[in-house]
């Protein structure tokens, strides 16, 4: 018998599906599997393993954490830029931190929650104040100059909700530090006349106007850019020039070694961009630490 | 050197090798498009599915089989990923797909689009990946293509109501375009560093004595069709900015190249096919200006780093990885919004309030410069005639395109395609807003908007690049970007047949004084103008509420 055309047409189509699938579903990613089998590119296609004797310790091309169990920095080790990838460099939940640019406001915690117990006290922190208290941290940890530009000295954003008479305008009737939870001093004591109050739970601020304040930090920080923001990838191999350049001298006091001897390993490890205009001149965070490992163990 | 002149370097370079694609791969492109020979795996092929090579279609059954080969594949895509538990997964070991899921990225993947809901590296097995997905973005391309010849044959033939055969066109673009280039870049990926292997992964214990699972699976392969056909899902969650999709920053530049080869060769496609290459020229033109100057202001943006947290910075770097920085980002940003595909080296979320306006400005213009493969020309085509239209009004004559009239019956077709996406976009983002349903937004006020309109743009363009600060693996935001892509590639593929049926069947006039020349700067001016007010006059409205907002604020 003879079948309705519609239903022939998805008949043929449904046997395009399957031959199209055989095609390029199962023989075009096996050759190429195969292709890649040749010396060379083998290394390459099975993730750029880096082994320390029958060790796997990662990949050259992935970045990974270099701190101890509680996430402080290991002061004999290059430090990775901030990761959003699960708890940090975690390949099995890659991620962005995906907060905009006017990511400005925390929310606090409830203090009546425990803030480490597994759903933790409901905070979390802005892009801003994250910036702000990895500025600091690493700034404390390098030995230089924290302060950014809309941060305060406790490495908080520095961001005012301000209330005005007739909503949006009149005179100033009350202005709080909202990332600056009580009883912590507000970055500004006044603010146009108006005593600047620190942040309690529960209270409602949203009637105020979001008012991130500049303050007098160098436009230029000591702390590098890649220092404060998570990678997109999450697994960002690599730091800029500036921030090892920033680590040099912790490194060489941590290993009892020159600043010279370090800043050799740097240069071994870092590669310009490539063809001369692709990309950031990038050091690569992995290999450097293996190569100091191995050229001048750490004695702790 | 200085890193503005790098970046300015890097675009140089990508338009210096488009402008040699556009002449190569577009004219290697035309021979085998238009060419009477079928190889033998070709006619393997349609012995095997049972079709007749050398049949010509009407507008109406080149539609169907669109229509019945789309939908054949939703559902075969849909049942793969269901079953995968029950499959051989090569090494990984997941679960079947819940059902609303699974529907959003079937219709995801079929329609070019590639919106992910899902984390590639705790969802899908890697046979789902390569078996399914993989194979959609091969055939989602070609399917995008093959309409596009139909439109230009309706241009070039006449009085006969054929349009050729979609069969064949599917195949060819498959078999001798995209897979060729493919096995070639997939090998240059992984000599970068990408992977391409069948295991699991492997356990590292990393310097610290930590322990990380270093991922494996057929990434290269995927990655280069990704880019080539305009797709855009990631193998894993974070896209091309994962090491083993983009492992440096000449890959990064190869990846771009990738996604806008194809786009910016058809216009020669079709210059040569309409037996004149200015027309194809002057397209051409048309997409590089939209593109250059789309590219531009997203770099102009992201070095310029306004806004507070950027500011705080220094730099627009967060959601950036080092190795490629924020200038090369901002061109992958602006490439992956012009044409359709969506995939993402950096993160949109976080890039500054204009910069993240000009992206979903670029998918506003309905990725037409270049757009995705295929769709981006057709897209372009519709736009012409609606210029020829209001040009021939200006001065009180019928208009005419290519020698064919553009008559009452071609503006309706050619209107319709337009307002299908707008219409998408305003409707679905309003109803996402009165439904509560953008509560779901990482971020509040107009970037918490943003985030909503940014979805159902990319959805309704099928782009599928996301402002990624948005839980959309709900059962309602599945269900209706699901729709939003789903009647976003649709419907315009069936206007745009239509337009092609009515143009194929006129016969030709031929051009007399009054003919407005399609080729001379004055009508590439018109077009890139039209494009411009039709888009701007459509979404500034809702952009004015979104990221606009934010960045005057």
């Amino acid at each position: 018998m003879r079948l309705p055309s519609w239903i022939t047409q998805h008949l043929a189509a449904l046997r395009a599906v399957l031959v199209l699938t055989v095609l390029l579903g199962i023989l075009y990613p096996l050759a190429v599997t195969g292709i890649v089998q040749l010396p060379g590119l083998r290394d390459n296609a099975n993730g750029s393993l880096v082994k320390t004797g029958e060790t796997t310790v990662g990949s050259s091309i992935v970045g990974q954490a270099f701190t101890d169990a509680d996430g402080n920095p290991l002061k004999q080790y290059f430090q990775s830029r901030p990761s959003a990838a699960g708890a940090g460099y975690d390949m099995d939940s890659t991620s962005a931190s995906n907060l905009g640019p006017e990511s400005i406001e925390d929310t606090l915690g409830d203090p009546a929650l425990d803030p480490n117990s597994a759903d933790g006290d409901g905070s979390s922190q802005a892009l801003l104040s994250q910036v702000c208290s990895r500025s600091k941290a690493v700034g404390e940890l390098e030995g230089v100059d924290g302060s950014r530009p809309y941060c305060t000295a406790d490495g908080l954003g520095a961001v005012l909700r301000v209330f005005y008479s007739d909503g949006l305008s009149g005179t100033v009737t009350r202005a709080v530090s909202v990332n600056q939870r009580c009883p912590a001093t507000p970055f500004i004591g006044t603010y146009e006349g108006v005593t600047v109050e620190c942040a309690k739970f529960g209270e409602d601020y949203s009637g105020g106007v979001l008012v991130p304040v500049r303050g007098d930090a160098p436009a230029d920080p000591a702390v590098p850019a890649d220092a404060v923001t998570a990678s997109g990838s999450g697994l960002d191999p690599n730091i800029s020039v500036a921030y090892a350049d920033l680590q040099v001298n912790r490194i060489a006091q941590a290993r009892g070694i020159t600043t010279d001897q370090v800043r050799a390993l740097v240069a071994k490890n870092t590669t310009g961009r490539a063809l001369g205009f692709m990309g950031e001149p990038a050091v690569n965070v992995l290999e450097l630490n293996l190569d100091l490992d191995s050229t001048y163990p750490f004695h702790g | 050197m200085n890193p503005t002149l790098a970046g300015i370097l890097f675009i140089a370079s990508l338009i210096a090798a488009l402008a040699l694609a556009y002449r190569f791969l577009g004219d290697y492109m035309y021979r085998v498009l238009t060419s009477a020979r079928h190889t033998a795996v070709e006619r393997g092929v349609y012995r095997a599915v049972g079709v007749d090579p050398d049949a010509d279609q009407r507008w109406t059954a080149y539609a169907r089989s669109v229509l019945a080969f789309s939908a054949v594949s939703l559902l075969f895509l849909y049942a793969l990923q269901r079953f995968q538990g029950h499959l051989w997964q090569l090494g990984t070991h997941f679960v079947g797909v819940p059902a609303d899921l699974a529907w959003n990225t079937a219709v995801s993947f079929t329609t070019n689009t590639n919106w992910q809901a899902y984390s590639g590296e705790a969802t899908m097995s890697h046979v789902t990946q390569m078996a399914g997905l993989a194979v959609q973005n091969f055939v989602s391309a070609a399917v995008g293509v093959a309409v596009a010849l139909a439109v230009v044959r309706g241009f070039i033939r006449s009085r006969t109501d054929r349009l050729g055969n979609f069969w064949v066109d599917l195949v060819r673009v498959c078999w001798r375009i995209l897979l060729p280039i493919s096995i070639v870049g997939a090998v240059v990926l992984v000599a970068g560093g990408a992977v391409q292997n069948f295991t699991g992964g492997h356990d590292a214990t990393t310097l610290t004595g930590a322990a990380q699972h270093i991922t494996g699976g057929p990434v290269a392969s995927q990655e280069v069709i990704k880019e080539l056909g305009t797709n855009g899902g990631g193998f894993y969650n974070v896209n091309s900015a994962h090491p083993f999709e983009n492992p440096t920053s000449w890959t990064n530049w190869l990846e771009i190249f990738l996604l806008l080869c194809v786009g910016f060769s058809m216009p020669r496609v079709f210059g040569r096919m309409v037996g004149d290459k200015r027309q194809g020229r002057a397209i051409v033109t048309v997409m590089a200006i939209l593109a250059i100057g789309g590219v531009v202001l997203v770099n102009w943006a992201q070095l310029h780093h306004g806004g507070t947290v950027p500011t705080a910075v220094g730099a627009a770097t967060e959601g950036t990885d080092l190795r490629f920085g924020v200038s090369n980002s901002a061109t992958f940003a602006g490439a992956t919004t012009l044409t359709s595909t969506g995939a993402v080296d950096s993160f949109h979320d976080s890039y500054t309030a204009f910069g993240g306006a000009v992206t979903m400005f670029d998918m506003m213009l309905g990725e037409v410069a270049p757009g995705g493969t295929g769709t981006g020309l057709y897209g372009m085509l519709v736009l012409a005639v609606i210029t020829v239209f209001v040009a021939g009004l200006m001065v009180g004559r019928t208009p005419e395109y290519l020698g064919k009239k553009i008559g009452a019956r071609e503006i309706k077709f050619a209107s319709l395609y337009f307002l299908v996406t707008p219409a998408i976009v305003l409707i679905g983002a309003a109803a996402a807003m009165a439904t509560k349903n953008h509560e779901t937004a990482l971020n509040t006020g107009p970037h918490g908007f943003s985030e909503v309109l940014y979805a159902f743009t990319s959805a309704a363009n099928n782009n599928g690049s996301a402002f990624a600060g948005i839980t959309v693996n709900t059962t309602w935001w599945n269900t209706a970007l699901g729709l939003a892509m789903l009647f976003g590639r649709f419907l315009p593929i069936i206007f745009v047949l239509g337009l092609a049926g009515s143009l194929a069947a006129q016969k030709p006039v031929p051009a007399s004084a009054g003919t407005l020349p399609t080729h001379k700067p004055l009508f590439i001016g018109l077009l890139v103008g039209v494009t411009l007010i039709l888009v701007a006059l459509t979404f500034l409205p809702a952009l004015a509420l979104g990221p606009l907002a934010e960045g005057l604020s």
